[in-house]
């Protein structure tokens, strides 16, 4: 008798949780028809704003793989003196307030900023260009990619790595035969945590870049902008980064199932656990 | 053949240090209990432990000398590294893994090892006996001046391991190269090699073939690794012969010269074992309960008292021994032998 009680205590807070986490997302949907909600996707604001976020996302991803990659596997394969004090480093976007990370960039790389006059000499000016949204993307979203990257570096067996190196492997043909295969799905996954952190960028991109249409105004921006103008626009945008938001959750779960289980090579969409 | 080398290395280990002169001409196997730097020895060789110092060579090629300075990286040293847990590329077909070391004899090599049906499949796939294949075939087909073996029979479990070690003894017979192995199990070393190295402590106690190990251990550690039961006693001479009494107060009597504080070693196999106690009063004699009886194929070791004794699966139905049961554990004089003189011997079998 208790225990079906506690049973259904259980299920009725489950319950409420879940409710609690879907009706904002639900309410985006059905808040207006979606035919009208399609129809805003043609708006030049949304347009632009999708370009924009897109565009910098793209590019700041491939910056912080580019840089990440390498970096992650430096960290997860050697010790050094400074080490910790490197990790420290990688992690604090995580949780430094946007905010601040946008002062810190504005300082920087501004015009008064520590390398300010040298960015001038070269004719380079970051601040307020969409530059300036990719660079303030990279820095807050680098860390998840990282993070992860290190992770599944650790996570493959030395000894792979060891016995390449002994059937006649240089380190590099190592690196990108063995490891990079092996970790392949910790980096895909920390790569869709990177891209929807980076996505949704908000605190950092108003400070360093500003909100500018066409140029700097990235959907999360755009809906900040529309929330007095156009609230089916607001509601468009919303909804299209649920959907991307929902996409790369997907992917997550894919590409962390995979490095579980490389060997099977069976994907299962939703595998027992994700564990980091 | 060529002949690997290895002159003066030391390397540093937590708690020893690895100290070892060896040299490899056909099969050698390095045995100790896990722990003793045995590994380290093959790493070392394979380029992927620097030693502290000295010299390591196959033939006259060079791979790591300390005073000039030349350490070769692993993927420069022509050795063939089968690692314990065989450590298969777990993302690539057994096919992609022979072929990894570029060399393009990979047909020959999954022809060889009879591994040819199993080319598409990976390696999380196969069972423990085909994986050690692969991983020789993968070895191998690097044609390497020197194969290096980590316990390989030690990932396998007891009824592939007989198939596996008759294959393999087959196989090394027939290389052409030095075979460097470790194992902890003397009696795979046995089976593999022509010389066989006890390692304890980074240090090699005694090295000789298998047989000359067994006939004359000389050290108590050597003597209880290739499977002799260690008595300790006090010595007392008596003529021709040694009296040693032991603990219990049991006097054996041996034809090895000793005095004071000794250790004796008993082979399991000089023990005969019975219900009652045998007429011969020429031989010695321990009584006591049965503490185990384990059953290794046709052969039965069971425990009487202090020692163990080896007897045939026949032998036991017909002594009908149970567990408690008081038996007698004879053996003659000349089927012991005194390992260490004079010192107390904290040394256990493993």
């Amino acid at each position: 008798m208790k225990r079906a009680a506690v049973t259904f205590l259980f299920i009725g807070m489950a319950v409420v949780t879940l409710a609690f986490l879907a009706l904002p997302v639900v309410a985006i949907f059905t808040h207006t028809s979606p035919g009208r909600l399609l129809d805003q996707l043609s708006n030049p604001v949304v347009k632009d704003a999708f370009e924009v976020s897109l565009k910098t996302s793209v590019l700041a991803q491939a910056a912080i793989v580019l840089f990440g990659t390498p970096t992650a596997y430096l960290l997860a394969s050697s010790r050094f003196p400074g080490h910790s004090l490197a990790v420290t480093l990688v992690e604090l976007p995580l949780v430094l307030p946007p905010a601040v990370a946008g002062v810190g960039l504005l300082v920087a790389f501004g015009h008064v900023g520590l390398l300010g006059s040298s960015l001038d000499a070269l004719g380079i000016s970051i601040p307020f260009t969409q530059t300036a949204v990719t660079v303030a993307v990279a820095y807050v979203a680098s860390p998840l990619y990282i993070r992860q990257g290190i992770a599944a570096f650790e996570a493959t067996d030395p000894n792979l790595t060891a016995a390449s190196r002994t059937l006649g492997a240089s380190p590099l043909r190592t690196f990108f035969r063995i490891v990079l295969p092996l970790a392949r799905g910790g980096l895909m996954a920390g790569l869709a945590l990177s891209f929807a952190r980076g996505l949704g960028e908000f605190g950092a991109t108003i400070m360093f870049a500003g909100s500018l249409q066409h140029v700097t105004q990235t959907l999360p921006l755009a809906i900040y902008a529309e929330f007095d103008q156009n609230f089916n626009a607001m509601l468009a945008m919303s909804g299209v980064l649920v959907v991307i938001s929902v996409v790369l959750l997907l992917g997550l779960r894919i590409g962390l199932t995979w490095q579980g289980s490389h060997s099977k090579r069976s994907l299962f969409l939703f595998g027992p656990s994700v564990s980091g | 053949m060529a002949r690997l080398t290895l002159e003066e290395v030391v390397v540093p280990l937590r708690s020893f240090s690895l100290r070892l002169n060896l040299e490899v001409r056909s099969t050698f196997a390095l045995v100790g209990p896990s722990g003793a730097g045995k590994t380290t020895v093959l790493r070392a060789v394979a380029g992927l432990v620097r030693p502290q110092s000295g010299r390591i060579r196959s033939d006259d090629d060079v791979w790591f000398d300390s005073d000039r300075g030349t350490a070769l990286p692993p993927d420069q040293r022509p050795v063939g590294l089968v690692f314990q847990d065989y450590a298969l590329f777990p993302h690539m077909t057994v096919r992609q893994n022979v072929e990894y070391s570029r060399h393009h004899k990979a047909d020959e090599y999954l022809k060889r090892f009879s591994i040819r049906h199993l080319e598409g499949a990976h390696p999380g796939d196969l069972s423990g006996g085909e994986r050690q294949r692969v991983a020789l075939a993968r070895a191998l087909a690097r044609d390497p001046d020197v194969l290096l073996l980590d316990e390989p029979l030690s990932a396998l479990d007891a009824h592939t391991k007989a198939d596996v070690r008759t294959e393999l003894q087959r196989l090394l017979a027939g290389l052409g190269i030095p075979v460097l192995l470790v194992t902890h199990d003397f009696e795979d070393a046995a089976a593999l090699a022509d010389q066989v190295g006890v390692i304890v402590e980074g240090e090699l106690r005694q090295t000789g073939t298998p047989g000359e190990l067994v006939a004359h251990p000389t050290d108590p550690f050597v003597a209880s690794f290739t499977g002799a039961n260690l008595l300790n006693g006090h010595a007392e001479s008596s003529g021709d012969t040694t009296s040693v009494r032991l603990a219990d107060g049991t006097v054996i009597t041996t034809v090895g010269a000793g005095v004071g504080d000794v250790v004796l070693a008993v082979y399991p196999w000089d023990i005969t074992v019975s219900t009652a106690p045998p007429n011969d009063s020429a031989m010695n004699l321990i009584t006591g309960p049965v503490g185990s009886i384990a059953e290794l194929g046709n052969r039965v070791r069971i425990t009487v008292g202090a020692v163990t004794a080896e007897i045939t699966a026949d032998s036991l139905h017909r002594l009908d021994l149970r567990l408690g049961q008081t038996a007698f554990a004879s053996f003659k004089a000349t089927g012991t032998r005194i390992v260490a003189n004079g010192k107390p011997a904290s040394y256990s079998s493993s």
